[in-house]
């Protein structure tokens, strides 16, 4: 490419040749093609974003249904939430997406605490996590009862 | 008919590629009892290929149909419980098969040069399988596939910086819903497919080329007596030893469906409880257990990503291979005692998962 054809001081840049001009305008051209074809398919790939309400309040049911020790799961949005009945009376709910690998947990009455079947973690009635894999405790939600309807929601 | 051949020889090559195949040979030894399972994996492959386009005349892709029209092949279309069970038998036995290929290709060192592009495209080709079994699991839309899915998709998610972007993308969405069914079904029958096709005709095309490896112990062993190693043709020696072993198998699938039929379970509820004993695949076990095994953070790192790091620097070193292995006898004692001990070490995992499922 580069010959230096004139020996001494004054070295003179190369000049273009037509060919790396042509080089040039066929790699500018592939790469606008390439590139035309792939954005749109890269970005068709990702699926939109579909925004959350941060606040939301849903009904869990009967509250005279939900003995003493014992959990219920209910769709809260668009994943589940476990309402916990503990054996003194209390209601406390939660999120029911583990916070290890996302499995949906339950209420063990013989153990008296949430677990998660997938991978064996367990959750005390505050939500923490005690036992096994999952990283954080349970998302704990607001408890509220109704007349006899149990409602449940989320803080913004 | 001779017209016909010759109007035929005229527009096609045929007879160069007849030549070609006449003069295949397989190499004699005590090892050539694994050259069978490449060609056992692609029975499978053929099998999954016929079985899965007959599914995908009755099957569904959404949240609401996708069970009811498995149901429905399984309980209405005459043969339909057959059909499908042999779709998920052999997808299983394709691994199994697959397994012995890979691993039997690692122990004779067939992957040495100029094998490398062959070994690559083998490699992609098996993770291309587990892709499918992964995606093809879903499909029925019951309760283990919906959470196997959820666990399987939630690893990625371990990944530092781009993991919420790979699980979301995985999912076609926040959660695993009917999105992720329309997805997975959609690179299950189109993307996977086209891809191991090409990977797969590369593959085949090499081997072709390249004829079948020798080991380096036969080969050495070979040298010093100073004999040819004795060969057997293709045609039709070891065709047709390979359509005994291809029938077998057929057999072997034909029985396994008509006394283990493959089970449809419960339907999967986004809002219920993850069952009691759920476990995944039998070839995701090891993974399985060693995750049940890893606490929550070790030094700072989540178990998830404990499991995930060294699974994927396996994979990478996998594919790799030919290209680490500088291929002198200590490098091949070390690939040997590595292999073995990633063996052990799955099929250990494998045992214990197993063990736990059955107490």
């Amino acid at each position: 490419m580069s010959s230096d054809h004139s020996s001494g001081a004054g070295r003179k840049p190369p000049t273009p040749r037509r060919r790396d001009v042509l080089d040039w305008l066929l790699g500018t051209w592939g790469a606008g093609v390439v590139g035309a074809v792939f954005y749109p398919v890269l970005r068709f790939l990702a699926p939109p974003e579909i925004p959350e309400s941060p606040t939301l309040t849903v009904s869990a049911g009967k509250a005279s249904a939900l003995l003493p020790n014992s959990g219920r799961l209910v769709p809260f949005g668009a994943e589940p939430a476990i309402v916990v009945r503990l054996a003194g009376g209390e209601l406390r709910a939660f999120s029911g997406v583990c916070t290890h690998l996302s499995c949906t947990v339950q209420y063990r009455q013989d153990l008296h605490h949430i677990w998660c079947a997938c991978h064996n973690g367990h959750y005390d009635l505050n939500g923490r996590n005690i036992s096994g894999p999952p990283p954080r405790p349970l998302q704990p939600y607001d408890v509220n009862v109704q007349g006899d309807e149990i409602v449940i929601s989320r803080k913004a | 008919m001779m017209r016909l051949q010759a109007w035929l020889e005229e527009r096609m090559p045929i007879a160069r590629f007849v030549e070609a195949v006449r003069h295949k040979t397989v190499p004699q030894h005590r090892f050539s009892l694994w050259y069978f399972f490449g060609g056992m994996t692609l029975f499978f492959f053929f099998v999954q290929v016929v079985t899965g386009a007959l599914l995908l005349l009755y099957y569904r892709p959404s949240a609401s149909e996708a069970y009811e029209s498995v149901a429905f092949v399984m309980t209405r279309v005459p043969f339909g419980w057959l059909v499908r069970s042999i779709h998920a038998w052999s997808a299983n036995l394709m691994i199994a098969a697959a397994f012995a290929h890979l691993f039997s290709v690692v122990f004779l060192h067939a992957y040495r040069r100029p094998r490398e592009v062959t070994w690559l495209s083998g490699v992609l080709v098996f993770f291309i399988t587990f892709a499918f079994g992964f995606s093809g699991y879903l499909l029925p839309w019951n309760e283990l596939a919906f959470f196997a899915t959820r666990v399987g998709t939630d690893m990625a998610g371990a990944v530092p910086g781009i993991g919420e972007a790979v699980v979301h993308f995985m999912r076609g969405g926040k959660d695993v819903s009917g999105a992720t069914l329309t997805r997975f079904f959609g690179v299950h029958v189109a993307i996977l497919p086209a891809l191991i096709t090409a990977l797969l005709a590369a593959h085949l095309l090499l081997i072709q080329h390249h004829g079948m490896s020798v080991p380096p112990s036969i080969e050495a062993a070979q040298r010093k007596h100073g004999r040819p190693l004795p060969a057997m043709p293709f045609i039709p020696h070891f065709a047709l030893r390979d359509l005994f072993g291809w029938t077998v198998a057929l057999a072997l699938l034909a029985g396994l469906s008509a006394y283990f039929p493959w089970e449809l379970g419960k339907k999967a509820d986004i809002f219920a409880a993850a069952p009691a004993g759920i476990r995944p695949e039998w070839y995701f076990l090891w993974m399985f257990q060693a995750l049940k095994y890893m606490p929550a953070t070790v030094f700072g790192m989540s178990g998830e990503l404990l499991v995930l790091v060294p699974v994927s620097v396996g994979a990478l070193a996998l594919t790799l291979l030919p290209f680490l292995d500088p291929d002198t006898p200590r490098s091949r004692r070390i690939v040997k005692t590595l292999a073995g001990l990633a063996l052990a070490l799955m099929t250990t995992m494998t045992v214990l998962a197993l063990l736990e499922g059955s107490s």
